[in-house]
């Protein structure tokens, strides 16, 4: 160990670096930690946006025929609020803890491409602000909701640029959700420490992958309706052009051809998260690892077949209805086998009820409401009543907040020790859980009412004697609840991660790998590249073998040797002298990803002037492919 | 302190199924781009007969001349086989002359797909159909993609296959000029095996192409006069 000590002794004499310098490491960092750490920070930033843009709606929807905004800001907020929440909140806090957590848990020392990790991070920001670029403009956001259906998105239907910058901010933002999912299949099949096989990842692995698979097939499928939109509405092509005999029913088709994925794509890493902290808090393994995997699966093949339920009321014919209503309804059955996993993992266990603990609970709670409304809507004579009211509005959030957000929130609990090395404020959390808990029912619940007793989705005022009132007041409360814990939430992180106490290198004495690492974790994770011999690794090393997986004992000679427990704690985020030090090669910073990720910006705002503009992105795009192709992985040392 | 694996560049050498990262990622990223020209595909089929006003297929479509560049596109598949077996041998002239003349006949193929599309566009298309009540004689105007539905669906997913080729052949040029300059060896093979998987990917996209809209949709054309003199087209006797 004689080499770490002195690592750790050169790294605390080392003279305190200067904030241009820090920035730049920033900006040219390749580590899948600090890429993780900026998806984190920005997709929160950007997940408060679209909180206040939900308040301001929830503001508008108090009291009856109100005049806080007019119709067409309405129009820009509600689609701004869905896509901001989906593509630059949810799904990039995802894509934080497949970049935080995944190569941990393989026992891995960073993704497979390191820098196509970088670019990922970069395009998506670029992509996030090209969404936004309407309103930063000021020509307009994007108004016809995040769905787009044809042919709203055309003039005369639509004016102004905002569904522009629609189809340009999907695009770039699909490049970037398509390389980071190339990157983490090829990182999860290919980096996996020694011992490791596919069913003794940890289930949080399992549906990274899934999810992985599911982006990059998803997203070609959204990718091609978004350049037919592009084209139509900027070159006068016909392929929404009704009067030249096209079928708005084919955006459809197209749109939620990727949209259902899409919904799996959303919920699948809080399934993963879910199963991750309910056995660790629970102090159990997970019950029925198998199921809970092939359930994961099934979720991910099935999530192609179940399109055409949010097409009930299109007119497709019975057959149509009636296939699209079976796998919808056969759907739920893979789903409700993860919840009863969830809870025979908890019978017996002795639970703690910590923050995180508590969101998982949550997240199950709300979960198992929001797919109890989901089934009702897979029949269509029920759902030609609910479409369009605030009954699927009331669904759709109790699964992507009370289901995806809820998740993601007890994952940032659960690892937010790891990836600080400090810990949160346990009370806070608390208070946090229970305002957002109190606050989500108070919004969500009284939209399936006020949905069933007429109220439509997408209006932006409704008459006095609609006797709608009541409800929307309770809704506007709880947002504004909603709005308070999510305060406290960021108070917490920020002082916590700043001055919150030293949390060690396994505070919930966890059974995967990233738990017998310091926290918070070198830039080379495992100075010795672990072996794994069943599927609680930690606990083996902490316990001796669980006595669960037969070829352990075949296998292992008992606990593997200290050198996995990779040196003392508090060793802190090593720099690359530590790692040379222990003889590890990591790749270099580079700054390429970031010029080739502004090609993408530029190519996209440029088009915004002038499609032939794009040029001189693309011209960077080119040109920093080629620095990038010439620049060595790693500098050569020896 | 215990032993330390080796490694390299950040890269691990031995990785868990054996294939490299960058072969898992071709083969992942060639999945994707197959629901990628699939969705262009449904769409052209979708709306195959659907247009309104013509050109129609019929009226332009020259399967002649497009099998000469299917066949010469196909045939820089063969080359590109013979460019990897060179490599791999580590004979570096006869890579360059394979390399090159995979490039060139992919830009062979580039040139016709100009050409098509610029009789496409500028020429007018002169046509006649005979149905039972007599026979239409008539001229279109060019083909555009705002023409019409087929015009829309055609020149788009064409067109990004063409420039999927476009991408292929600069990236063929690329490892041609590494080659001059000494930087790609023998040990570098599998730099050209993934320039060849997405080659031979593009070439089979493009079958598929030629067959649905060529060979099968070729002759589309609307099978009701009504179309016809909808547009003010009148009988010839």
């Amino acid at each position: 160990m004689a080499t770490v000590d002195k690592a750790i002794d050169r790294a605390l004499e080392r003279p305190k670096p200067k904030a241009l310098d820090v920035i730049w490491s920033w900006i040219t960092t390749v580590d899948h930690k600090r890429i993780g750490i900026l998806y984190m920070v920005t997709a929160i930033i950007f997940f408060l946006v679209a909180g206040v843009e939900a308040l301001i709606i929830r503001l508008q929807l108090a009291r009856a025929d109100s005049t806080l905004v007019d119709p067409e800001t309405y129009n820009q907020l509600f689609t701004m609020h869905a896509l901001t929440m989906i593509f630059l909140g949810v799904m990039p806090i995802g894509v934080a803890f497949f970049n935080l957590i995944v190569p941990l848990m393989i026992g891995a020392r960073d993704v497979a491409f390191p820098r196509l990790n970088a670019l990922s991070y970069w395009v998506f920001l670029s992509g996030g602000l090209l969404l936004n670029g309407g309103f930063i403009s000021g020509l307009g956001s994007p108004n016809s909701g995040w769905f787009a259906y044809a042919n709203l998105t055309e003039e005369p239907f639509t004016t102004g640029d905002g569904m522009t910058f629609y189809s340009l901010g999907l695009l770039v933002l699909g490049v970037s959700s398509m390389a980071g999912a190339f990157n983490f299949i090829v990182t999860i099949i290919n980096m996996r420490a020694p011992g490791m096989g596919l069913m003794r990842m940890p289930p949080f692995v399992w549906m990274t992958l899934i999810t992985s698979f599911l982006l990059v097939t998803a997203f070609p499928v959204i990718t091609v309706g978004l350049i037919q939109i592009l084209f139509d509405r900027s070159f006068g092509t016909n392929f929404f052009n009704t009067q030249a005999g096209a079928s708005p029913l084919l955006w459809q088709h197209i749109f939620w051809l990727f949209g259902h994925p899409e919904v799996y794509i959303l919920i699948l890493p809080a399934l993963g998260i879910v199963s991750e902290v309910i056995p660790t808090h629970s102090r159990k393994p997970l019950f029925g690892y198998p199921f809970v995997i092939f359930s994961g699966i099934v979720i991910g093949f099935m999530g192609w077949g179940v399109w055409s339920h949010h097409m009930f009321t299109v007119g497709l014919g019975n057959i149509a209805n009636s296939v699209f209503t079976i796998t919808t309804m056969l759907i739920a059955i893979p789903t409700g086998v993860k919840i009863f996993n969830w809870i025979a993992t908890m019978w017996g266990g002795s639970i703690r009820f910590t923050t995180p603990m508590l969101f998982a609970l949550g997240f199950i709670f709300m979960f198992i409401i929001g797919g109890l409304s989901g089934v009702t809507h897979a029949s269509p004579p029920a759902d030609a009543q609910q479409q369009d009211t605030y009954y699927i509005v009331a669904h759709l959030h109790y699964v992507l907040f009370g289901g995806s957000v809820i998740g993601l929130f007890a994952g940032i609990y659960h690892w937010f020790p790891k990836v600080t090395g400090r810990m949160y404020n346990e009370n806070m959390g608390k208070l946090h859980f229970w305002l957002l808990f109190l606050g989500s029912n108070l919004t969500f619940f009284p939209m399936h009412i006020v949905g069933l007793v007429g109220m439509p989705r997408r209006i932006y005022t409704y008459p006095a004697d609609a006797g709608w009132e009541g409800y929307n007041m309770l809704s506007t409360v709880g947002a504004f609840l909603l709005g308070a814990s999510f305060l406290i939430f960021l108070h917490n992180m920020v002082r916590s991660a700043r001055k919150g106490e030293r949390a060690g290198n396994d505070p919930w004495d966890g059974r995967s790998l990233e738990w017998t690492i310091p926290s918070p974790p070198p830039e080379y994770n495992f100075a010795e590249i672990p072996t794994v011999y069943s599927r609680d690794p930690a606990w083996d090393l902490k316990y001796g073998p669980t006595g669960q997986d037969e070829t352990y004992r075949e296998t292992s000679n008992g606990p593997v040797s200290d050198g996995l427990s990779n040196g003392p704690e508090g060793a802190g985020y090593g720099s690359e002298t530590d790692a040379q030090s222990l003889g590890i090669h990591m790749p270099s910073p580079s700054y390429w990803p970031i010029i080739v990720a502004m090609g993408f910006g530029i190519a996209g705002a440029l088009f915004i002037v002038g499609p032939w503009f794009s040029a001189i992105g693309v011209t960077i795009l080119v040109l920093g492919l080629y620095g990038w192709a010439a620049e060595p992985v790693s500098k050569e040392e020896h | 302190m215990a032993q330390v694996p080796a490694s390299t560049h950040g890269v691990e050498l031995e990785t868990t199924t054996g294939l490299d990262h960058r072969k898992l990622m071709m083969w992942a990223f060639l999945g994707s781009e197959c629901l990628f020209f699939g969705t262009l595909i449904s769409t052209y089929l979708v709306y195959r007969n659907n247009s309104l006003v013509g050109p129609y297929p019929k009226d332009i479509i020259d399967v002649p001349v497009t099998s000469v560049s299917t066949f010469v596109l196909l045939m820089s598949s063969f080359m590109m086989v013979m460019t990897l077996n060179a490599i791999r041998k580590g004979d570096q002239r006869a890579f360059r002359v394979w390399i090159l003349g995979t490039a060139f006949m992919g830009a062979t193929f580039l040139g016709f797909q100009v050409f098509e599309f610029y009789e496409f566009a500028i020429e007018e298309h002169e046509f006649t159909k005979c149905f039972a009540e007599g026979c239409i004689e008539g001229t279109w105007g060019g083909l555009t993609p705002w023409t019409n539905l087929f015009g829309s669906t055609f020149f788009v997913m064409v067109g990004f296959h063409g420039a999927h080729v476009t991408v292929g052949v600069i990236w063929l040029i690329s490892l041609f000029g590494q080659s001059l300059q000494g930087n790609l060896k023998q040990k570098d093979a599998l730099r050209v095996e993934l320039l060849g998987l997405y080659w031979h990917f593009v070439d089979i996209v493009w079958i598929v192409i030629f067959t649905l809209v060529y060979l099968i949709g070729g002759n589309d054309a609307p099978t009701d006069i009504q179309a016809y003199l909808d547009q003010g087209f009148q009988l010839v006797q």
